[in-house]
């Protein structure tokens, strides 16, 4: 299983300096990925311009989005961001796709919520019927979105939780993928928050980026890993149920956490 | 802590005892509507697993439990006026008010405060405390005061819960038809002296046999009278018991502030699968063991323990919600079974659930499951059978050498299936679609010891697509693709070519086309037919009203299959490939499924593949492993047909458990095919 790690482009007080030298440090690191999260009306970097700037400090690492709420953007606008974050990084890139969770910020993209499955199948198809050769990465956890996975993606992009929640959503996304008469079989990205430096802080983060999900967002900070018992423990259990590439993300932006993820990972 | 526990059931009691266990310095105050002696229900049942926890939870308790308790380890089976007997399987249990009096009395050694026929109808009623826990069931009051984001819904069937004085001697579910149908018991012993005997049927049934207008005192006589065998001279007892429809309890979240839900308040699973009490006790365990871990001495602490309770109980408690979903729609279902032989239908009932399969039946029972083999062999005389899924099929004059199918390579399966072989051009899904059966290696497949099935499809509006590495349903560039036919001019997806609703010259084409296929594929030496009408592609659009407007939605694959019928040898099986539910708001529905798979049964149709879902390129598919076999068993026992299935079968266990349990006759191993 490989490992990855986000870049802190939704945690506070990260400036473009400090994305810029995190995306190096994990290049020269024992990182497989850098991935970024997506959110419209919250405090952060956009996403594709987040891995723009990574791009342009790194040689080695693949760049992801992990996921970008697709429907947020016209189907034109989406497929241009990810051709040229592909471009920069010489095809580096990974485009995760899913609907969010976030009625508002479909309302100050001024997209229709409603529709929103459907539109990321048309941006899908589009991204396939383009003949791009990007990796595409689809989450979500009802029926719809692992038909849809299954139907147009490369993968499966898992949104957290313990390493049992994750094998349940792979069983699911291996019975989609047959179901759709794919050949070979998925492949499975799972993800955790991490806090290694400051693991108050990063809680406190997780619980106000969730806030929006009521009492739900205090689950999410409880499981925050913030050991290195707990990561490895995290790592260990993932790789067991047969994760192909699990990305760490940080809930403080702090340059450190990177030196401190990869001795954990040592 | 200061806490407040509304309800003295099993769930508020027992967490009242670990908590004060814990730290004797919380004050803990449990109010509670009855009286202490009250209680409804008759007997509760615990595995050995249960017991286990129980034990190491709190010892005390756990000796005066197990000195009253009830044990047995076998479930009884009275069908067709045989009982059956399946040992092995572990259970004890306690008539509820002696589990209860055992835990107040408990509470009060540690020094617990009950306050017993105290309503409490406004939970501002409730002193001041640091966690105030809502243990008050199913209707649970403080729950209701709250936004817990609540869902109920009636599950299953009927039910009324009566006692006996009649001791068994093991678990006994038995079932009585009736000229209204099926009417069954659940029961067991609790005590030296009384059973549980739980009533139950569907509520048509229930309304058929007048039963939803009569007294309590002609209901329990219309009861004993059917059950007289069961009951063998002995009395139904009643305790205010009346018919009720279970509900089942969901919550979005657990707690909301210093407020939990603990037990039934939070989670209900319906009493066919007796995990109430289990579930209710085990929250407990969870919940106390949250606050040693996270502590209690402030509010961050307390919801720190809430989080983490949850966090640890849910899927714990959704994996129950999941079972108990499918065991009471079997027991909704169950008269459909009674065609099955008396062993099948009690390994039908057995693995009912999902939680005990083939393999877990022969650790408990190995002798009732070599009987089970050797009766699913057809060989009862014989000392052993192969397991199911290596006993051989007969289907007219063909015989499958083992269970397993496969798409492409043999690697060991009975029947191997070619991939989608097109009837036209047309008829092709992408442009590596193969056309006719033609250059097929028949022959090679045979050499393995395999049978060999040709799949004919016409892909419809699911046609000039790119090869499924690419993905599924990308139309080719325009220059590359051909023109498609559906039922109606409705395109499949997003960029989907619009196709041409076939007209009456087409149509007859078409089916001549598969009918000269079908010729072909007699000629080329395969054993099997497999006609494709399923998911989307051009037969399946007939069948859907989503995308077929016409009234008589049969006539066009009626017509297909007896064209091919005509033109594939009367003693080679064929087979139907048919999606028997759309899994789309308005489409199809496995009512619909079965009606089809009835009809092309009755057409010649050998047997079913049974599939769902892809009708339309928007629809709610439910995927998890073994995703179709409760549909293979619906249509295989509604429509009297033998059925294959897939549905993300990965073992042998899985195979086993199917075939035993008479839910198909063949089953999809689902192993990745290399890209």
């Amino acid at each position: 299983m490989k490992v990855g790690i986000g870049l802190p482009n939704t945690t506070p007080d990260a400036t473009g300096r400090l994305l810029a030298e995190w995306a190096r440090r994990a290049d020269d690191g024992p990182f497989s990925t850098v991935a970024v999260l997506d959110r419209l009306v919250y405090d952060s970097v956009e996403p594709f311009t987040a891995l723009a700037a990574a791009a342009a400090v790194t040689e080695r690492v693949r760049l992801a989005t992990n996921i970008a709420i697709g429907p947020l953007r016209s189907g034109a606008m989406l497929a241009k961001q990810a051709d040229s974050v592909a471009r920069l990084s010489g095809g580096r890139f990974t485009l995760g796709l899913g609907v969010g969770a976030r009625r508002d910020d479909y309302t100050a993209a001024e997209a229709d919520h409603r529709t929103r499955g459907e539109r990321l199948s048309a941006q899908l198809a589009h991204l396939r019927a383009e003949n791009t050769d990007i990796e595409l990465l689809v989450g979500g956890s009802s029926g719809a979105a692992f038909a849809r996975m299954a139907r147009y993606a490369d993968g499966f992009a898992h949104g957290g939780g313990p390493p049992r929640a994750f094998a349940s959503a792979a069983t699911r996304a291996r019975a989609a993928w047959h179901d759709l008469g794919r050949p070979g079989t998925p492949k499975l990205w799972g993800q955790g928050y991490f806090a290694l430096g400051d693991p108050d802080r990063g809680s406190a983060y997780l619980r106000d980026y969730y806030a929006f999900t009521g009492p739900f967002a205090e689950t999410i900070a409880a499981a925050n890993l913030t050991s290195a018992r707990a990561i490895k423990d995290f790592v260990r259990g993932y790789a067991a149920e047969g994760c192909d590439e699990l990305i760490l993300f940080p809930t403080v932006s702090d340059l450190d956490e990177v030196d401190r993820l990869a001795e954990v990972l040592a | 802590m200061k806490v407040c526990v509304l309800g003295a059931g099993p769930a508020g009691l027992y967490l009242s005892i670990l908590l004060k266990k814990a730290d004797p310095a919380h004050e803990i105050e449990i109010f509670e509507r009855n009286a202490p002696g009250a209680t409804f229900g008759w007997g509760v049942v615990f595995s050995e697993e249960t017991l286990g926890e129980l034990r190491d939870a709190d010892y005390a308790t756990f000796l005066r439990i197990t000195d009253t308790f009830a044990r047995w380890d076998a479930i009884d089976i009275r069908y067709r006026g045989e009982v059956l007997r399946s040992r092995g399987h572990g259970f004890s249990a306690i008539a509820r008010k002696k589990l209860l009096a055992i835990l107040q009395e408990r509470c009060r050694e540690l020094g617990v405060v009950l306050h017993f026929e105290t309503s409490v109808e406004d939970p501002a009623e409730l002193p001041e405390a640091d966690l105030v826990v809502a243990a008050d069931g199913v209707n649970s009051v403080l729950r209701r005061s709250r936004d817990f984001g609540t869902r109920s819904a009636p599950q299953g069937g009927k039910y009324i819960w009566y006692g006996t004085d009649l001791v068994l001697d093991a678990f006994r579910f038995s079932f009585a038809e009736t000229e209204h149908g099926l009417i069954q018991t659940h029961s067991y012993p609790f005590d030296e002296h009384t059973s549980t005997v739980i009533v139950e049927c569907p509520e048509p049934t229930w309304r058929a046999a007048g039963l939803d207008r009569m007294s309590e005192e002609e209901s329990i006589n219309f009861c004993e009278e059917l059950f007289a065998r069961d009951l063998a001279g002995h009395r139904l007892l009643s305790n205010k018991s009346a018919w009720l429809s279970f509900p089942r309890i969901r919550n979005r979240r657990w707690s909301d502030g210093n407020v939990v839900l603990l037990g039934d308040s939070a989670h209900t699973a319906h009493f066919s699968i007796g995990s109430g009490t289990k579930l209710a006790m085990e929250d407990a365990v969870s919940l106390a063991n949250a606050f040693v871990r996270h502590g209690h001495h402030d509010r961050a602490a307390i919801r720190a323990a809430l989080v983490h309770y949850e966090l640890e109980r849910r899927p714990v408690v959704d994996r129950f919600q999941q079972a108990a979903a499918d065991s009471a729609g079997y027991f909704e279902r169950v008269r459909h079974h009674t065609g099955l032989p008396p062993r099948q239908f009690a390994v039908n009932l057995l693995t009912r659930s999902g939680r005990i399969s083939h393999a877990n039946l022969a650790m408990r029972d190995p002798e009732f499951v070599r009987r089970a083999d050797l009766d699913f062999a057809g060989e009862p005389d014989r000392l052993f059978a192969p397991p199911p899924f290596l006993t051989p099929l007969r289907l007219g004059k063909a015989v499958i050498p083992n269970r397993l199918v496969v798409t492409g390579e043999p690697r060991g399966a009975g029947l191997v299936r070619t991939e989608p072989i097109a009837v036209s051009e047309d008829g092709r899904i992408t442009p590596e679609t193969p056309v006719g059966v033609g250059s097929w290696p028949v022959g090679e497949v045979h050499e393995s010891g395999a049978l060999v099935m040709a799949c004919l499809t016409h892909a419809g509006r699911r046609g000039a697509t790119r090869p499924a590495r690419y993905g599924v349903d990308v139309p080719l560039p325009e220059n590359e693709a051909w023109p498609l036919v559906s039922a109606s001019a409705v395109p499949y997806g997003p960029l989907s070519q619009v196709p041409k609703a076939a007209g009456e010259a087409e149509l007859n084409r078409i089916r001549d086309e598969f009918a000269s296929a079908a010729a072909e594929a007699a000629t080329a030496g395969f054993d099997l037919l497999e006609l494709d009408f399923a998911q989307g592609r051009l037969l399946a659009s007939f069948l859907s009203p989503l995308t077929n407007p016409a009234e008589d939605r049969l006539r066009f694959p009626l017509e297909v299959l007896a064209a091919c019928r005509e033109a594939w040898p009367e003693e080679r099986p064929l087979v139907v490939r048919l999606t028997v539910d759309d899994w789309a708001p308005r489409g199809a529905t496995i009512e619909d499924g079965v009606a089809y798979a009835r009809a092309f049964a009755e057409a010649g149709a050998s047997m079913i593949h049974v599939e769902a879902g892809q009708t339309v390129a928007e629809s709610r598919p439910v995927y998890r492993r073994g995703f179709l076999t409760t549909l293979s068993d619906r249509v295989r026992a509604e429509a009297a047909v033998p059925t294959l299935v897939g549905g993300h079968l990965t073992t042998t266990d899985e195979v086993n458990t199917v075939l035993a349990a008479g839910r198909a006759d063949l089953c999809l191993l689902d192993v990745p095919v290399e890209a």
